[in-house]
């Protein structure tokens, strides 16, 4: 109990040093562009009403959450195809790593072409940018799948859709897992840089909005709720991900454990 | 023999590339998607012609790569001072480790308002984004590096009496050495990318915003080329960072290999 207590007073210790250190250097603060770090708090619950998350909040995760989806369906399905193919993987690797090195911000004035500027182009953003690390990160957890399993899949005869899933889909889940993670991050910027080029309502274009309003108070609070959704989305990652891999994570540890 | 072996996969890749340019040749005239939103590969590419004329296209190509080097550089050297110091001291790590993790998901692009307030169509605003995002890269790599010091030896340069400058330059710098460039290659593609969306986003002068301009302006062959060009470039740093970690690891790899026969 007492350990569970030390882990979460050292875990909180700092980020309510640097709060309280906020607090006390923007106090008197009287500079235009930095308000006391009071009168955010004061305006956070003021701005982020219910009405304004369900108008605002809300429909930007919608989009997350969609573009996202597709782009760990359609990176993993593709990275099965690329990296079950040796030859495959050696035609599309150049054009797959011209892809990735693009910026995926600059995607957003190609897709308003195809997509104009409503929901569709920033979930067609969204899924274009998150598909690359995932699409890259299964095609190399592909290429890995231990030989001995495999060989041993292939005297039992298993094959088709149930190799893919009980032998290579499993054996590369890691990897994806990995592929994902870095995926969200992406999103969540893409999120909110769709919403700052054109939008009627979300997150990003709130935030805009705030500051070519000059309405800075309301603009801090802004990132600083941004900053907690990007918080809690990487928390809620890791729960699923530590649930997902238990049998990963497990196995390292036993590994790691005699040395 | 080695040869036609080491071959193969460069012809495949070429031909994957060309059947990639072939594509975006081919795709307007079926009609799947109107040239007016996806020109054909050679008027792109003529598109490219003219940017390389240009002398504002190099203006826009040195910004970009001058914010890069200016905000890579300071996220590096604050990225390895304050891991090693982080990692070096067990209460600070204990202390600061969720904090790092919780200021790590916070987007950068939040920042993007601050800084078009702060310093408007700067460099300066580039810069803050940049240090910001490829900051983490480097100090969380730091971490794991420092993390990974051989207690053996950090003990027998503690009994020898090493003062605390000489076990870092010689017992945790060489550990870290590994992951540090790891986090270097890491954040020099992060850094890229966020040079180029605070162009873009907030209209600072350089790649980004000239990709801007063209859209704005309807130039559509224009848009591609510089996108492209960005491509281009996040290759190259790619494939220069990789081959710098190669140089200054080579040491590392030898020692590895011989640890593991």
């Amino acid at each position: 109990m007492s350990r569970v207590l030390t882990k979460v007073g050292l875990a909180v210790a700092l980020p309510a040093v640097l709060f309280a250190i906020w607090w006390v250097a923007t106090e008197g603060s009287d500079n235009f562009y930095v308000p006391p770090l009071r009168e955010i708090l004061q305006t956070f619950p003021d701005v982020w009403t219910w009405d304004r998350i369900r108008a605002d909040v809300l429909p930007s995760l919608i989009r997350l959450a969609v573009g996202y989806t597709i782009a760990v369906f359609a990176g993993v399905a593709l990275g099965l195809l690329v990296g079950g193919s040796r030859r495959v993987r050696a035609v599309l690797e150049p054009v797959l790593e011209f892809f990735r090195a693009i910026p995926p911000p600059v995607l957003v004035p190609v897709i308003m072409l195809f997509a104009g500027i409503g929901d569709t182009m920033k979930v067609v953003v969204i899924a274009a940018g998150c598909v690359w690390p995932i699409l890259l990160n299964t095609v190399e957890g592909v290429r890995a799948v231990d030989s001995v399993l495999a060989d041993t899949c292939r005297s039992y005869g298993i094959t088709g859709a149930n190799r893919v899933r009980h032998l290579v889909l499993r054996s590369a889940s890691p990897q994806i897992a990995a592929g994902m993670r870095q995926a969200l991050s992406i999103g969540i910027i893409l999120m909110v840089i769709s919403e700052m080029f054109a939008a009627s309502n979300g997150l990003g274009f709130t935030i805009v909005q705030f500051q070519r309003s000059f309405a800075i108070p309301d603009m801090w609070s802004g990132i600083l709720l941004l900053g907690l959704l990007g918080l809690a989305l990487s928390v809620l990652f890791r729960l699923v991900e530590s649930r997902a891999l238990a049998w990963y994570h497990g196995q390292r540890r036993a590994q790691r454990g005699p040395s | 023999m080695t040869r036609a072996v080491r071959a193969t996969p460069v012809i495949l890749g070429l031909s994957g590339l060309t059947g990639l340019l072939l594509l975006v040749e081919l795709l307007p005239y079926t009609g799947v998607v109107s040239a007016d939103y996806l020109p054909p590969t050679h008027r792109i590419a003529a598109a490219l012609g003219d940017e390389l004329a240009e002398g504002a296209f190099w203006a826009a190509l040195w910004d970009t790569l001058l914010a890069w080097a200016i905000g890579l550089t300071i996220a590096v050297v604050a990225g390895i001072v304050v891991g090693i110091v982080i990692g070096a001291v067990p209460v600070l790590r204990a202390l600061t480790a969720s904090t790092i993790e919780f200021l790590r998901p916070i987007p950068s692009v939040a920042l993007i308002p601050l800084a078009v307030l702060l310093y408007g169509t700067e460099i300066q605003s580039t810069l803050m984004l940049v240090v910001y995002a490829s900051f983490w890269q480097v100090l969380i790599q730091v971490l794991y590096g420092v993390q990974d010091v051989d207690p053996v030896a950090e003990e027998t340069a503690r009994s020898f009496g090493f003062s605390p400058w000489y076990r870092v330059r010689y017992v945790l710098w060489p550990t870290a050495l590994p992951y540090v460039m790891t986090g270097i290659r890491l954040a020099a593609a992060v850094a890229l990318v966020l040079a180029i969306t605070a162009e873009l986003v907030i209209g600072a002068p350089g790649l980004g915003s000239r990709i801007a301009v063209a859209q704005s302006s309807n130039a559509v062959a224009n848009m591609y080329a510089l996108i492209a060009v960005t491509g281009l470039l996040g290759v190259a740093i790619n494939l220069a960072a990789r081959g710098v970690e190669r140089l200054l690891l080579s040491w590392h790899q030898s020692v590895r290999g011989e640890v593991l026969i």
